[in-house]
């Protein structure tokens, strides 16, 4: 059966199907920073004045569904992979905040490599902190080979 | 405020590290992110998935290109940064993170970057771009 992309866009893009909470740890955001390598204090210093989390601290975070329900069956119908991520931060993220990353699909689309076709869905999750301001945005490409419609 | 003053850059500009793959620096990063997975951890585990060995987590190598930005130009902003994983990353290997200067925006002091991490065969495993502003 082939898979109708435009009527699985219009069901699920731009939806939110899931929020979280997370709480950012000061030991864990410097542990990620120096296992990276960083050597700026303001992200491996607790006393630096602008201390705060990497960057991409937040890439780690997944929501308590990764995928709407309906979805799950096509993720699981075929070979999936992580192909990708993209971090948009928008303010510091700093230790103790209290972060709500809310899901939503914000791209789904198909391709043809050498292998065959493959299904590439964009999961989005927005963060925002204790004051309701945003703090980053995470796009996160997953592409399913030889899946299933 | 950055170390790399924006009037001092020039498109085609580049700057590379050589980061610590190794295992030791993967479980300090998978003990920190909660990816505790023996396909990071542990290189028999691995191979038990049908990988080569163990292999560093994408949002490690994400991570050491941010490391890497910010070794070149200490104390920049990320707009934003996008990594495509091409193909694993592995432990104990010694890749090498670049990044390449591709536009800057005078108006916005904004620069764009190519980065890359290219394994010791030559290819490039990760991907990506980011947008900074100094």
């Amino acid at each position: 059966m082939e898979l109708d992309v435009a009527k699985l866009k219009e069901e699920w893009v731009g939806k939110e199907f899931d929020a979280r909470e997370f709480e950012i740890s000061r030991e864990a955001a410097i542990e990620f920073a120096l296992a990276c390598g960083e050597s700026d204090p303001r992200f491996t210093d607790p006393d630096d004045d602008d201390f705060q989390a990497p960057k991409t601290f937040v890439a780690q975070f997944m929501g308590g569904r990764i995928f709407p329900e309906t979805l799950s069956p096509l993720m699981r119908s075929g070979h999936p992979f992580d192909a990708g991520k993209r971090v948009e931060p928008h303010a510091p993220i700093r230790a103790g905040d209290r972060l709500v990353g809310r899901s939503q699909i914000h791209d789904i689309y198909e391709k043809t490599g050498r292998s065959g076709p493959m299904l590439f869905l964009v999961h989005r999750m927005t963060f925002t902190n204790q004051n309701d301001a945003l703090v980053s945005i995470v796009d996160w490409r997953m592409v399913v080979r030889n899946f299933r419609g | 405020m950055a170390t790399h003053a924006f009037e001092d850059l020039e498109v085609g500009e580049e700057f590379s590290v050589k980061p610590d793959a190794s295992m030791s620096a993967v479980r300090r990063f998978t003990s920190a992110a909660r990816m505790t997975f023996g396909r990071f951890n542990d290189h028999e585990e691995a191979r038990k998935e049908g990988l080569p060995g163990a292999i560093l987590p994408g949002i490690m190598c994400q991570g050491l290109l941010v490391a890497t930005i910010h070794r070149w130009a200490r104390g920049c902003e990320i707009g934003s940064i996008d990594t495509v994983f091409r193909a694993p990353v592995r432990v104990d290997s010694e890749p090498t993170c670049r990044l390449v200067v591709t536009d800057c925006d005078e108006k916005r002091r904004t620069v764009d970057l190519d980065l890359t991490i290219v394994n010791e065969a030559g290819e490039t495993p990760v991907m990506g771009t980011a947008t900074l502003r100094l």
